[in-house]
């Protein structure tokens, strides 16, 4: 990070905003939960669970590179971080939820 | 520094290719092997979910109270448990700004902020927790792996309202499967919800539960559900406990590097980047807790 983005706390509280603003939509879905995306199934399910995956993506995104501030390290380090879980965390729900779907049909 | 020099430091621990500490890199490594576990766990509660679509409890029926509010308020808890998460993780970015400043009071100031809020979420999971064990409604378990609920026409109720007690007046409570068929026979107004979210009239009811029914669930704990699917109880105490553990384990922590700061211990090392490390460990667990948060209570 930059000494001129040291100095000041603003963009703690910037991500902070953004943070809750996320969660207060994602919670306001929830609980209204609006017709055409809670009827419309896409990839196998709701669009309003697309939905709220994407929206937690973007919050993960803002905690991992902004609050644990590996946005702002070597390039080496970030991709080091990052590229094992981006590999072998959709491998594994790929196989697991493919393999649960299977064992519905096979009940 | 030329490039022969450099190699040669290369093999005596001399250099730092990715620009960070040996304390820091450390703590990345095992962030990834914990950022996989949870993935695991969130997995393997995702195949639960995929293998029984159609009865498995839908979490705006588990969790829907709020302390001292009646009625039925989903979402709005775990909202709460979520805000003071993140508030606690802010709190913990400006404890360490002010450590790289080395300005010790300002991050005894917002590190004990952080420990407040930490200790505010594990007093929420208690609760949590606590409601979740008591129970809401009541079940019914039946020979297979559905567990039925009590209704009046097309609205859920529950199986304290019809025996006609108090769930909630501190006494233990225990049904039998016949008191429970009786009562609906002497209450037709009174039905039963199927696992998968069916209806049935009050004769098809009791017939329903003379053919199958068991055991009459009252709370949840790791065998019987009353929400529905045991598994999702099993998941639900496993994944939000070992959560609970590294939250517990975070603020333990944080008392450690507090007592630390306050001993001046970092003012001495010139440095605090004690507590960038146990920060980059809290923002982990608030992390988490917004994965858990989507995938337990809103997906």
């Amino acid at each position: 990070m930059t000494d001129e983005q040291h100095k000041g706390n603003w963009w703690i509280w910037k991500v902070f905003w953004i943070l809750l603003g996320l969660t207060t939509f994602e919670v306001g879905l929830g609980i209204y939960k609006p017709s055409f995306l809670n009827e419309t199934i896409f990839l196998g399910t709701k669009l309003l669970n697309h939905v709220f995956i994407i929206l937690t993506l973007i919050k993960g995104g803002y905690i991992v590179l902004v609050f644990m501030h590996l946005g702002f390290e070597r390039a080496t380090l970030k991709w080091t971080i990052l590229l094992p879980a981006f590999i072998l965390v959709p491998y594994l729900l790929f196989i697991v939820l493919s393999e649960g779907a299977y064992a519905y049909l096979m009940m | 520094m030329s490039e022969t020099e450099n190699y040669g430091k290369a093999w005596k621990g001399g250099d730092k290719p990715y620009v960070a500490s040996y304390g820091k890199l450390m703590m990345w490594f095992f962030l990834i092997t914990d950022t996989l576990t949870f993935s695991a766990f969130l997995a393997s509660y995702g195949f639960s979910r995929f293998k029984y679509p159609d009865i498995w409890p839908s979490p705006e029926d588990v969790f829907t109270h709020f302390p001292f509010l009646h009625g039925d308020h989903p979402l709005l808890f775990v909202a709460l448990m979520t805000f003071i998460l993140i508030m606690s993780s802010v709190t913990m970015v400006l404890a360490v700004n002010y450590g790289h400043k080395m300005q010790k009071n300002k991050v005894v100031l917002w590190l004990s902020l952080t420990i407040v809020g930490g200790c505010m979420f594990l007093g929420s999971q208690a609760w949590e927790w606590g409601h979740f064990i008591h129970g809401d409604r009541g079940g019914i378990d039946t020979k297979t792996e559905h567990v039925v609920h009590i209704a009046e026409g097309e609205d859920l109720s529950s199986v304290y309202s019809m025996m006609g007690v108090d769930g909630h007046d501190g006494h233990h409570h225990h049904f039998t499967v016949e008191e429970v068929i009786a009562s609906l026979q002497n209450q037709t107004q009174y039905n039963i919800r199927k696992a998968d979210k069916e209806y049935l009239s009050n004769e098809e009811s009791i017939k329903y539960l003379k053919k199958n029914a068991t055991n009459v669930l009252l709370g949840a704990n790791l065998e019987d559900n009353e929400y529905g699917h045991r598994l999702f109880a099993d998941y639900f105490f496993f994944i939000t406990g070992f959560h609970g553990f590294h939250v517990f384990s975070g603020v333990i922590i944080l008392l450690i590097i507090l007592i630390n700061v306050l001993k001046g211990t970092y003012e001495r090392r010139g440095h605090y980047e004690m507590v960038e490390k146990v920060g980059l460990y809290w923002h982990f667990v608030d992390l988490v807790w917004v994965f858990v948060f989507t995938f337990f209570y809103l997906v």
